[in-house]
């Protein structure tokens, strides 16, 4: 099982598509390593640097609706882990996008929208950190000297690929 | 109580439901690319499992970039021949045969009502206009279809869209589904089946279905649904005619996967078509739509005509119907892929390649290059698309560039008039 958990980066905006996290240009790569570099390149957010330390420091996104919508690319899910990013918290997820962070054996955690703003209060925190309890299914975010616990929901099937590693092992030792 | 298409087609390939509510489907067909399949198949020799489900469910083209435009992309395409030959994938489409996989699949055939269907590719949802389940996945999805022949989903409720009336002069299935989207939203649909019914479905070709389903994933829907009929037996008739005795028994047949009349839906839209415009979108979300009338003289640099999406032959009749003895605008670059070799070849022989290029088009081999940006008309920065494809991404079609996306007929009068322009005015 990945390691969940650590500085986080706020996307303040609604429909991050996987074009913005990862650009079609950088698609001929043949290797998830190969992406490092490109994380993020094409968003374009007031105050956001893709090539910035918060974003390269970061261990966790907190973001708005819909995230990871477009294209099927798993090439979005990858370019966030090989940065160290294993956790995306959000209001909603892309059908695509969501199945590919799980089959991964990644975290993509969906909060009633009063509880991403209560989330997005910590923003200006220059600690800010996220530490994901999978199996209480309770994530605290602290910063500022303050902090503020939520319990989340989780599909047993997408806990079960985490705890799997990923849908390659779990598929294999199931069918 | 009655069952709409898709929860007859997940009843009919149920192989497990590890936990509530997660539903893993036997396939029937996996289609691979060359952009999303090598690091799968990479995994599987990682693993020491480079094996196959079915060569006969396997289904292969190189299309995102082809002729390989670079070393990588070379490489990229000689994993994906490579491992079609050692496995014996015989439906496997290399340059010279290759075409866009979402029009070149369904033009061979290969796709069937009540069929499961995945691929690494987003816009998978296409394959839904003959009655079947079709949904885009990720590599490791894709890795684990091959292998293993099943995929995992949450079963999706379905959204009804009744289009009812007659579509007028100038609107086209691009102008309903982009309408559509307007209406509901880029997250309008996330994991449910957009089921597309009526009148105004009924007198469509499956062209024209397969443009409306293919944008279903751009209001986040799984897959878009049409109910198989006489026009998807007439269709298929050339690949099904040794499996049945009559078209009326091949109807017969494909009807018990039409949704009963007492299905229940999450949602029914009624929409009437007969009013609606030629429709064009303005940002950098595909449910950002303004009628041609409001969105008429912005300036453009490219027209880009083709794609899963608007890339068939009916598209390139409606286009060259305008474009007929006309030029494309002065400073404005007019380029034309036709989506497969079929399309292309069946183009020549009605002389249409000979109006685009009258015009002033660049006519391109069939391949999906200009709408991710990859190859055959990338944008520079600042540069602004008419295309007929269905993403509108900030940076899609190259970085800093910008796109609108919108029908034949608009993206054929946006070429003559050098900005975007209202189609019905150049239509007898």
């Amino acid at each position: 099982m990945k390691t969940f958990g650590g500085p986080v980066l706020f996307l303040d905006r609604d429909d991050i598509n996987t074009d913005e996290i990862i650009p079609a240009r950088y698609l001929t790569e043949i290797t998830k390593a190969d992406l490092k570099p490109y994380i993020l390149e094409d968003l374009k957010l007031p105050g956001f640097d893709p090539k910035g330390e918060k974003t390269r420091g970061a261990r966790v996104i907190v973001t708005r609706a819909n995230f990871g919508c477009g294209s099927s690319r798993e090439h979005a899910p990858w370019v966030l882990e090989v940065n160290g990013i294993t956790v995306v918290v959000g209001e909603s997820f892309a059908r695509i996008f969501r199945q590919n962070m799980f089959n991964c054996g990644m975290a993509a955690i969906e909060l009633p929208k009063e509880t991403v703003d209560r989330l997005f209060a910590y923003r200006d925190c220059p600690d800010a950190n996220i530490a994901l309890d999978l199996d209480g299914q309770v994530l605290t975010m602290s910063g500022g000297g303050r902090s503020d616990s939520c319990p989340f929901q989780i599909a047993p099937f997408d806990k079960a690929l985490v705890m799997a590693g990923g849908w390659v092992d779990y598929a294999d030792r199931n069918y | 109580m009655g069952k709409t298409t898709a929860e007859k087609i997940f009843a009919g390939h149920l192989v497990d439901e590890p936990f509530p509510g997660a539903k893993v489907l036997r396939l029937d067909v996996v289609m691979c690319h060359e952009i999303t399949t090598p690091i799968a198949i990479a995994d599987l020799e990682a693993r020491g499992k480079d094996r196959v489900f079915d060569t006969t469910k396997i289904k292969a083209v190189i299309d995102h970039v082809t002729p390989s435009k670079d070393s990588k992309t070379a490489t990229q395409a000689k994993i994906l021949r490579n491992w079609a030959r050692r496995h014996g994938i015989s439906d496997f489409f290399d340059v010279g045969a290759n075409g866009v996989c979402h029009a070149l699949f369904p033009e061979k055939g290969f796709i069937r009502p009540g069929y499961t269907i995945i691929m690494g590719d987003s816009h998978t949802c296409t394959h839904g206009a003959f009655g079947a389940f079709a949904a885009g996945v990720g590599t490791t999805d894709l890795e684990v279809g091959i292998l293993k022949g099943v995929c995992a989903f949450r079963e999706p409720k379905t959204i009804r869209f009744n289009l009812n009336g007659t579509l007028p002069k100038g609107v086209y299935a691009k102008d309903v589904i982009l309408h559509v989207i307007g209406m509901i939203g880029v997250n309008g649909a996330t994991d449910r089946v957009m089921e597309f019914r009526g009148p105004v479905v009924d007198a469509m070709t499956m062209e024209s279905r397969m443009t409306l389903t293919n944008m279903a994933i751009e209001a986040g829907g799984t897959s878009g649904i049409c109910m198989p009929d006489q026009v998807t037996v007439e269709y298929l008739w050339p690949f099904i005619s040794d499996r049945y005795p009559s078209r009326d028994a091949a109807l017969a047949d494909f009807r018990k996967w039409c949704s009963d009349e007492d299905a229940s839906y999450e949602k029914v839209y009624d929409i009437d078509v007969s009013n609606l415009e030629p429709l064009v979108t303005y940002g950098y979300k595909p449910d950002q739509v303004k009628t041609v009338a409001e969105m008429a003289g912005t300036p453009i640099d490219q027209v880009y005509l083709g794609s899963c999406t608007n890339g068939r032959l009916e598209d390139l009749r409606i286009a060259a119907a305008i474009l007929k003895g006309r030029k494309i605008a002065d400073g404005v670059r007019g380029i034309l892929s036709p989506a497969t070799p079929k399309v292309f070849q069946e183009a020549l022989k009605e002389g249409l390649i000979e109006i685009f290029m009258e015009a002033g088009f660049c006519v391109t081999n069939p391949t999906c290059g200009a709408c991710l940006g990859m190859s055959t008309g990338v944008l520079a920065e600042g540069e602004v698309c008419a295309a007929t494809t269905n993403r509108n991404f900030q940076g899609r079609m190259g970085k800093g560039g910008m796109v609108h996306l919108l029908s034949p007929a608009t993206a054929a009068a946006a070429a003559v008039e050098g900005k975007i322009a209202d189609p019905r005015n150049y239509l007898p």
